[in-house]
């Protein structure tokens, strides 16, 4: 069974429509997607190579419950290790994998669980990727916050207690640009003591600008390491350009910031192999710039507005609680963060083995931060919401209900200098 | 990984490669400190294939050259030995390359002649020199994990981390922080100083070292031709047992009593 | 005078090669460096030594 990601709009224009379709079905119409655009830049990295040469290779099938049992009793896990953490033949060693990882966590992370809420300042979007929400086609209500907005979203925000902020807009350099992403971080750095952004990638010299305006850690999902998949996948748009996307987290870097995260949206292609690959990407950055911190993220598809249907296929609870504590024994140093598409019950579970860190009193929508805190109705416009989030608990609930599974939750841990 | 043909336990695929050189010996040997008449015998039951030398003053009407008594195939690894600082480890690597013996040479700069413990910082200067001016570069060091970054990023071809002070016969002393190396350096690691045994050279093999360079081990043993092969046999089945992957049990932790994966709906 | 290896020798004029062969060293056993930099084999013959001059000639020994 695979996904139906199509959806059209009565209110799209014949025109419009058109050539929807006409990106849809005809891969002529679309732009090579491996060729970098004029104003990208282009770092040397060998990076890439080296992730994509082990994700060619990795063949899961041919790893045996020998090799599981040999890779959990490796002081240090190994490529190859991993490899068999992975694969099908680690599906019956789950609980011992757990346990491992439960060990490792420990050992890295003590019992701490960070905390953390998104903020989401706009939703308009030049890209046409077809399992998202935001996606230029999808008829939804868009929105872009202005400063005044934006101060209060973060006053709503930092009155719940919250202390770290991860500032998200839809991927337009228009609607978006980095000037305006960068005066949202000049006033976040004065309410929050961490700022994260996950918007659209950039130049070196333009994260460098968004570092210096307080922003601190950049998160860029790969979606999928599968190139073809993925030029099936994203149809228009600067995010159609894969290799620009892939190298952000070191242009980033390169730009100053202290830390990165990773993912691929799972559900999208082979998770095993796109798994393999979002933790080579970690491993050997870290290799290459070992004073970074890294983290890495594990969204599986959710429905969206106007496609309920999407779903992530084959990765059930039971195959990403495996990845989670693959990734954990791997690189037992990396933070994990799970966010609200997964349910509470898997939340308070996974952060028992490998999570450090998970989102609470989430909202993927526009300007709502205030409705969806205190139930009061907004007088002014709401945009709508990325995907439908699944555990909906307030920072003030997860506090307490993490506190009651014997955790310490942390709402940040950084002395900013 | 399924099961290949057993062809494999004494397969010569498994090669060290240094400068774009393959090995199939991991053992280098030093030739300190013994009789020229034994260094043939030596190199032959070592199974050697790299020998490490030092530059010294030519006497002249020399009526020997250790030269004459190393094999022919072996590659030579001069050492800068008597260098205390970057620029003498410079001036004795370019010497030695003019002896007309290949590019290689193990960087060793002591200011210190009591523990005679490796200056890294000297070490990674003249490291970047000599890999810029073409010489394949192998620098003892200490083993610390940022030096080590740096030895890579000036351009080395291997590191050579001490296992203890040299001549110490003492073994792994700095065993845990040579295994990060190990773990993250890309580099091959060569554990070279303190190796006093073949049992402590056989468990830095096992940990996944690159090679073992040894040299008073030797000098000082009663039979030393019996000791190169004792050496020898402890480095293979150190790699051998590396390469199998050690089923060694886990002693931490115990298992908690209700299972941790409970809560999976699907 | 000129410094060979450590020792003051009244050579000036004489050719490296002269005083390489005079002093019994096999040329293809050593290295030399002088004031510093190296002599390649292939210059002993037309280097002629200086007054003030620091010489080195080097060769291998057994070492770890």
């Amino acid at each position: 069974m695979e996904n139906q990601f199509f959806v059209d709009s009565e209110y799209l224009s014949p025109e419009a429509l058109e050539k929807k379709h006409r990106l849809e079905t005809d891969p002529s119409s679309r732009i090579n997607h491996m060729e970098y655009l004029p104003d990208m830049e282009q770092i040397d990295s060998e990076i890439c190579s080296k992730v994509m040469e082990q994700m060619h290779s990795y063949d899961y099938s041919r790893y045996t419950a020998k090799d599981v049992r040999t890779a959990l009793q490796h002081e240090t896990c190994s490529v190859e290790d991993f490899k068999a953490l992975l694969s099908p033949a680690a599906e019956p060693f789950l609980e011992q994998m757990a346990q491992r990882a439960r060990l490792e966590t420990s050992r890295h992370f003590g019992n701490t669980v960070y905390l953390f809420t998104p903020l989401y300042i706009a939703n308009y979007c030049d890209n046409y990727c077809v399992y998202c929400g935001f996606n230029c086609y999808n008829h939804i209500k868009r929105m872009k916050l202005d400063m005044e907005q934006i101060e209060h979203e973060m006053k709503v925000i930092a009155d719940s207690g919250m202390e770290e902020i991860l500032i998200l807009t839809g991927e337009s350099r228009a609607k978006s640009d980095v000037k305006y992403i960068g005066e949202a971080c000049r006033l976040a750095r004065r309410y929050f003591r961490l700022v994260g952004l996950e918007i659209y990638p950039v130049n070196t010299e333009e994260y460098r600008y968004l570092h210096e305006c307080g922003a601190d850690y950049v998160t860029v999902f790969q979606e999928t390491y599968d190139t073809e998949r993925y030029e099936q996948l994203h149809l228009m748009g600067h995010k159609r350009i894969w290799p620009y996307r892939f190298d952000a987290q070191e242009r980033a870097l390169r730009g100053g910031m202290r830390g990165v995260a990773f993912s691929a949206l799972l559900g999208l292609s082979d998770f095993r192999k796109d798994a393999l690959a979002s933790a080579l990407h970690v491993y050997y950055l870290q290799r290459k710039y070992p004073q970074a911190e890294m983290s890495l993220s594990c969204p599986r598809l959710r429905p969206i507005i106007n496609n309920e249907k999407i779903n992530p296929l084959d990765v059930h609870e039971t195959q990403l609680c495996q990845i989670l504590c693959a990734y954990r024994i791997f690189l037992p140093y990396v933070g994990i963060t799970v966010s609200s598409r997964e349910s509470a019950a898997f939340r308070n579970g996974i952060v028992k083995i490998a999570a450090t860190k998970i989102s609470a009193g989430v909202s993927t929508g526009i300007g709502d931060h205030e409705s969806k805190y205190t139930g009061k109705e907004k007088e002014g416009a709401e945009g709508d919401e990325q995907f439908e989030i699944s555990d909906g608990r307030s920072l003030q609930k997860m506090y307490e209900d993490i506190a009651g599974e014997g955790l310490q939750p942390v709402l940040n841990d950084y002395l900013y200098v | 990984m399924k099961e290949t043909g057993r062809k494999d336990i004494e397969s010569s695929s498994d090669t060290l490669i240094i400068g774009g050189r393959e090995f199939h010996s991991r053992f280098i040997l030093g030739s300190g400190k013994y009789s020229l008449n034994l260094i043939e015998a030596a190199v032959k039951y070592a199974g050697a294939e790299i020998v490490t030398l030092a530059v010294r003053r030519a006497n002249t009407r020399e009526e020997e050259n250790i030269l004459d008594f190393i094999p022919e195939g072996v590659t030579l690894l001069p050492n800068t030995s008597g260098a205390r600082n970057a620029e003498e480890a410079v001036r004795i690597a370019r010497l030695a390359r003019e002896l007309g013996c290949g590019d290689f040479v193990k960087i060793e700069i002591m200011r210190d002649t009591k523990y005679l413990l490796p200056d890294n910082q000297e070490t990674i200067r003249a490291t970047e020199i000599l890999a810029r001016e073409g010489f394949v570069v192998l620098p003892y060091m200490y083993p610390d994990l940022n030096a080590a970054r740096d030895l890579v990023s000036a351009g080395a071809a291997a590191i050579m981390p001490l296992g203890a002070p040299i001549g110490s016969n003492k073994g792994l002393a700095t065993r845990d922080f040579i295994q990060i190396l190990i773990d993250e350096i890309e580099l091959p690691v060569i554990v070279d100083a303190g190796i006093g045994r073949p049992s402590q050279a056989c468990e830095a093999m096992e940990m996944g070292a690159a090679a073992i360079m040894a040299n008073t081990a030797l000098a000082t043993a009663g039979d030393i031709p019996k000791m190169a092969a004792a050496f020898r046999q402890a480095i293979e089945a150190g790699r051998n047992a590396y390469l199998a992957g050690l089923g060694r049990v886990l002693t931490r932790g115990a298992s908690a009593s209700d299972p941790l994966t409970g809560f999976l709906r699907d | 005078m000129i410094k060979i290896n450590g020792e003051q020798k009244d050579l000036q004029g004489v050719t490296l090669e002269d005083y390489l062969e005079r002093s019994g060293y096999d040329r293809k056993r050593v290295a030399v460096e002088r004031n510093g930099e190296i002599v390649s084999k292939a210059k002993y013959s037309e280097t002629i030594l200086k007054d003030g001059d620091v010489v080195e000639i080097v060769s291998f020994v057994g070492g770890g």
